[in-house]
């Protein structure tokens, strides 16, 4: 779960990100602790720290005292903002990059889209996964 | 009765200033100045002979230094009971009185370590399936280590030193004391030194990098800052050659007309030049990382074994 190349605090905050996105941790819910992070990640504790630190920082969640690590109101729709922003740099240009070193043109590469589009099954936009916590079993 | 004197969070659980040790005309570690912050896991890591374990020797007091300067919680470790009582070193090559059995281990643990949890130690003697009632002659090497990784966690010592605690320890054992040690380290912070070989399999837990090469302090860093401290490029050799050519090499390779170089740091913007360029980036882990600067091959170091 944990890659290489990309510093490990930065993808556990990703990996928080995507799980708000996802509706795993709604809004006004609290987050596991970093200690739980870190047992689930096996990860150092104060790295886990910084990756939830840095959602603190963007004020994606809040620290109640005594209590935890809570999603501010809006989290949400800021990050499907912010990864809407990146998504052209992150997938649109490397997925050209690729086609055009494959020959395929932007035209042909349309049609596929639409092609693939076509065979993907409805998905709901928001999905909800049925545990609010990470669980073990996953491999690392 | 014992007046622990609490370690703040403030000053370095260890510091080492111009440190030497010499065996004879042997310098096993060659002014050597570090430091250790306290309630962090820090790595300590090398090639056999580096020096190792003769710096976790002379920081733990057992051996004296020819020169320089150590101090633990603020004190010289040597003959020091204040010192002495809030460590715990986990060696390879413990040894224990004849006829031992784990269990009188165990029983006189809470003599050395005021903050000795038996309840802990006898669930992980569980977990690691340690035969208590079995001499310690007859014990396995694994179940050997186990004991030492048992002592090292229940001990709680405010400074812990792991030296290659688990020889013949299977890897569901292993995995089973990194699991127990990020835990038990969250719930009660301390300086943990994991001295080891297996650097992949610990380089996740490490707050805190010290590579020793030749009794010299090669790295001493973030691991953090280190996982990203070098990139691997790879692509064909004219593009490759063109990218690299103002930057620190640290090895290379190729077949054919491929060539594959790891470099020093990059910038977002180095990278997305190089994606430009049509070539891939590479991660390096902490493991090839250390390898590539300890290889006496790779920096040129001639050097007969």
């Amino acid at each position: 779960m944990i890659d290489e190349g990309k510093p490990i605090f930065v993808q556990i905050a990703e990996q928080i990100e995507d799980d708000i996105i996802d509706g795993v941790y709604p809004a006004e819910t609290q987050v596991p602790s970093t200690n739980e992070f870190a047992a689930f990640y096996r990860i150092n504790p104060a790295t886990a720290g910084k990756g939830v630190n840095l959602l603190v920082d963007d004020g994606i969640l809040y620290k109640k005292r005594g209590i935890g690590m809570f999603v501010s109101d809006g989290a949400r729709e800021r990050l499907v903002a912010k990864r809407r922003d990146a998504f052209s740099d992150e997938y649109l240009r490397p997925l050209l990059a690729e086609a055009a070193k494959l020959g395929i043109g932007a035209e042909q590469l349309t049609r596929m889209i639409q092609t693939a589009a076509d065979e993907r099954p409805a998905t709901p936009h928001i999905q909800t996964t049925p545990t609010a916590s990470p669980s073990k079993g996953v491999s690392a | 009765m014992s007046a622990a004197p609490a370690p703040t969070s403030i000053a370095p659980a260890v510091q080492v200033s111009g440190l030497t040790k010499r065996f004879g005309s042997f310098t096993a570690i060659d002014d050597v100045s570090v430091t250790m912050k306290p309630g962090r896991i820090h790595g300590l890591l090398g090639r056999n002979g580096a020096g190792k374990t003769t710096l976790m020797q002379l920081i733990t007091g057992q051996d004296f230094a020819t020169q320089g300067d150590i101090h633990v919680f603020g004190e010289k470790p040597t003959e020091n009971p204040r010192v002495l009582q809030n460590v715990c070193f986990i060696k390879e090559s413990q040894r224990y009185p004849e006829d031992f059995q784990p269990k009188h281990v165990l029983r006189s643990a809470p003599w050395f370590f005021e903050n000795w949890d038996a309840e802990y130690a006898e669930q992980l003697v569980d977990e690691f399936r340690l035969p208590l009632n079995r001499r310690i002659k007859k014990l396995s090497r694994g179940q050997l280590s186990a004991i030492g990784v048992i002592v090292g966690l229940a001990s709680r010592a405010p400074l812990t030193f792991f030296d290659e605690p688990y020889l013949g320890l299977d890897a569901v054992a292993r995995q089973l004391f990194y699991d127990r040690l990020l835990e038990d380290f969250s719930e009660h912070p301390r300086t943990v030194v994991l001295s080891t070989h297996l650097i992949d399999e610990v380089a996740n837990l490490l707050e805190h990098v010290i590579v020793i090469d030749q009794g010299r302090i090669l790295m001493d860093e973030d691991a953090e800052t280190l996982r990203t401290s070098a990139t691997t490029v790879v692509g064909p050799r004219g593009a490759v050659d063109e990218f690299v050519r103002a930057r620190e090499v640290l090895h290379r390779d190729g077949v054919g007309g491929l060539a594959s170089v790891t470099v020093a740091g990059l910038s977002a913007s180095d990278r997305s030049q190089a994606a430009a360029a049509g070539l891939e980036l590479a991660p390096v882990s902490l493991q090839q990382l250390i390898v590539r600067k300890t290889d006496v091959r790779e920096t040129g170091i001639e050097q007969t074994a």
